[in-house]
């Protein structure tokens, strides 16, 4: 089912959550909202769900208007960041809990819930506790809940925020692999974007309550809008006015009229990876670059620090200009934060 | 260092042994001395003295405004309690404030107060005893006047807890299609289901030991609005002290009760 978000505005007191958003979500997609913590996307799932209502603004889900319709009536599964288990139910209790209040029969809830939990591999577990099971388990149990009324769409609040690193890893595939069988219309938010990149076939990044850009990773990854969706995506460095990916930048020995020289500065060698970190010739203190070259180039073109090298963009490398006077104060922040991985 | 434990040790013995003398002297020996002078000439006078009208009716009466104040207050607490952790309106600090006003507020004052509005010289008693509705120097006076005086305790155990099991757990039930009503009944009630046992216990036993504001608006009418606690008053001053006794001590017994039940109920750590 799709849904349609139109020009959504939302504040909280004199913060501004959200300013004039509208998205499209198709059928059967599975979308990330993407940026960093405090940006609105979480307000704006709680918006889509009816846990929060706009200011202004249209939400339609399945082409219905739903904007003034109470959570109960919208149909959507959420699942919590702390998945907000019912504590005092049985996992089987709580995966029926949807179905039990609709009063559908015994039998049709049996073989519903059953189902369900051995699509989550749940199965042994009907009979626990919400407390006797494990992060990744508790998630999985309120994701069988939330799909067991059949939900026209499924919103995720940070699925993996709660979770360890290798749980996570093998959630998201298996995220993946859900959304593929049971096939309903998702979205869910993170502020990883490795994450989004790795589960999502379409992100849409939101900071400071405004889309940033909506697209697939790939078109988001080489085509970014901006040097926030740029730096926020991947590792950035800069090249004169621009940035531009590390491994976008290609190390020549000889000098032509592309190419800007630098004096290397710090060889890293990172396994596979080479991290070539240098400062361009006639510039000021402070315009640094590094360079993700990989160890054959690196030993080809026998780096070392003190050498001058020429640099210039690759041809099909992803590229913007900075703009100074950017209000995106968080831009540089992010990119850092890209840069640190 | 080892002269600092033993002095330290020493402070804790003398600490506990103040303690504990302290309260020898104003709980244990008064209470031992009811049970003692209770049992004095055997059982038969206590059982004599219970089974009189006067006591029987006593208990009845009790009864009847306990159950009926503990209810209101159950009802009123939990909804109090929803409202002031959940909701924000205009007034909450006030209702807030005023849940506690009758912790500050002299049970006396309390009954005085509304002897002032429901007696049947004031307007609104006026009119109701028009009706035929009589709240001064009967029952409903009486429930009123507890119902005041224990109103806080539900609340009071309530709030807290829902405040810790957080609005998520009802929000994922709304998303799942609960209303209102059935989210409550099914999700919040079971969440705070030990919370509001411990309220309810606090009530009834601040309801039966009720003496002041029930002791102003019930007119102590033996036979008709006497309750417990005003029985071994009225026993007492008229050279009765064998059913006075008898009645304290039934009185203690359903204090040491709730006190148990209120330490079993009581949650450790665990609060679903």
């Amino acid at each position: 089912m799709t849904i349609s978000v139109r020009n959504i505005n939302k504040k909280f007191g004199d913060f501004t959550a959200l300013e004039d958003v509208s998205i499209d979500i198709p059928d059967g997609s599975l979308t990330a909202l993407l940026g960093p913590s405090g940006g609105g996307k979480s307000t704006l799932l709680r918006i889509i769900a009816g846990l929060e209502q706009p200011d202004s603004g249209i939400v339609e889900i399945s082409g219905q208007d739903h904007t003034n319709h109470p959570p109960q009536r919208r149909n959507v599964g959420f699942v919590f960041q702390h998945y907000a288990p019912f504590k005092h139910l049985t996992v089987y209790r709580n995966v029926a809990f949807g179905l039990e209040i609709r009063k559908r029969p015994k039998v049709e809830i049996k073989k519903r819930v059953n189902e369900l939990l051995e699509l989550v591999h749940l199965e042994q577990f009907a009979g626990r506790y919400p407390a006797q099971l494990s992060g990744g388990q508790r998630q999985r149990m309120a994701l069988a809940r939330a799909l067991a009324v059949e939900p026209a769409v499924l919103l995720l609040d940070e699925p993996f925020g709660a979770l360890d690193a290798q749980v996570r890893k093998e959630l998201r595939a298996w995220l993946r692999q859900l959304h593929e069988e049971v096939h309903v219309t998702t979205i869910f938010v993170t502020h990883d974007q490795e994450e989004a990149m790795d589960v999502a076939n379409e992100i849409v990044v939101i900071a400071g309550g405004k889309v940033e850009q909506i697209g697939t990773p790939d078109d988001l990854y080489e085509r970014p809008a901006n040097d926030f969706v740029m730096s926020f995506l991947g590792p950035v460095t800069q090249l004169g006015k621009q940035l531009i990916r590390p491994h976008d930048v290609e190390l020549r020995g000889s000098a032509d009229d592309t190419t800007v020289p630098a004096t290397i500065d710090r060889v890293l060698r990172l396994g596979f990876e080479v991290r070539v970190e240098a400062v361009l010739n006639g510039s000021a203190e402070g315009n640094r670059i590094w360079v993700q070259v990989t160890r054959d180039e690196s030993d080809r073109l026998k780096l070392r620090p003190g050498d001058v090298v020429h640099l210039r963009p690759t041809r099909r490398g992803a590229v913007t200009s900075i703009t100074p006077t950017s209000p995106r104060s968080h831009a540089s922040s992010g990119g850092d934060l890209a840069a640190a991985r | 260092m080892a002269s600092s434990v033993a002095s330290s040790t020493l402070t804790k013995h003398a600490i506990r042994w103040a303690a504990l003398t302290y309260l020898l002297f104003l709980l244990v020996l008064p209470l031992g001395v009811i049970v003692w002078r209770t049992f004095e000439s055997g059982l038969g006078p206590v059982i004599t003295s219970l089974i009189s009208f006067e006591a029987l009716h006593a208990f009845q009466v009790t009864a009847i405004v306990a159950v009926l104040s503990v209810i209101a207050n159950t009802v009123f607490g939990v909804g109090a309690a929803v409202l002031l952790v959940r909701h924000s309106f205009p007034g909450k600090r006030l209702l807030n404030a005023l849940i506690d006003l009758p912790l500050a507020v002299s049970p006396v004052v309390v009954g005085l107060a509304l002897i002032l509005v429901y007696g049947t010289f004031a307007p609104a008693g006026g009119w109701l005893t028009d009706h035929g509705i009589e709240i001064i120097f009967s029952t409903p006076g009486m429930v009123m006047a507890t119902i005041f005086v224990s109103l806080p305790l539900v609340v009071r155990a309530v709030a807290p807890v829902l405040e810790e099991i957080g609005i998520e757990q009802e929000q994922a039930a709304w998303t799942l299609g609960a209303r209102s009503f059935v989210t409550f009944r099914r999700i919040t009630l079971p969440a705070i289901r030990w919370a509001l046992a411990y309220g309810i216990v606090l009530a009834l036993a601040r309801s039966l030991g009720e003496y002041g504001a029930v002791a102003v608006v019930s007119g102590r009418l033996v036979g008709q609005t006497q309750t417990l606690t005003l029985l071994v008053e009225e026993r007492f001053q008229n050279f009765d002290p064998i059913t006075a006794y008898s009645a304290s001590f039934v009185l203690a017994l359903v204090a040491v009760i709730i006190l148990l039940t209120i330490k079993l109920l009581r949650p450790k750590g665990d609060v679903s």
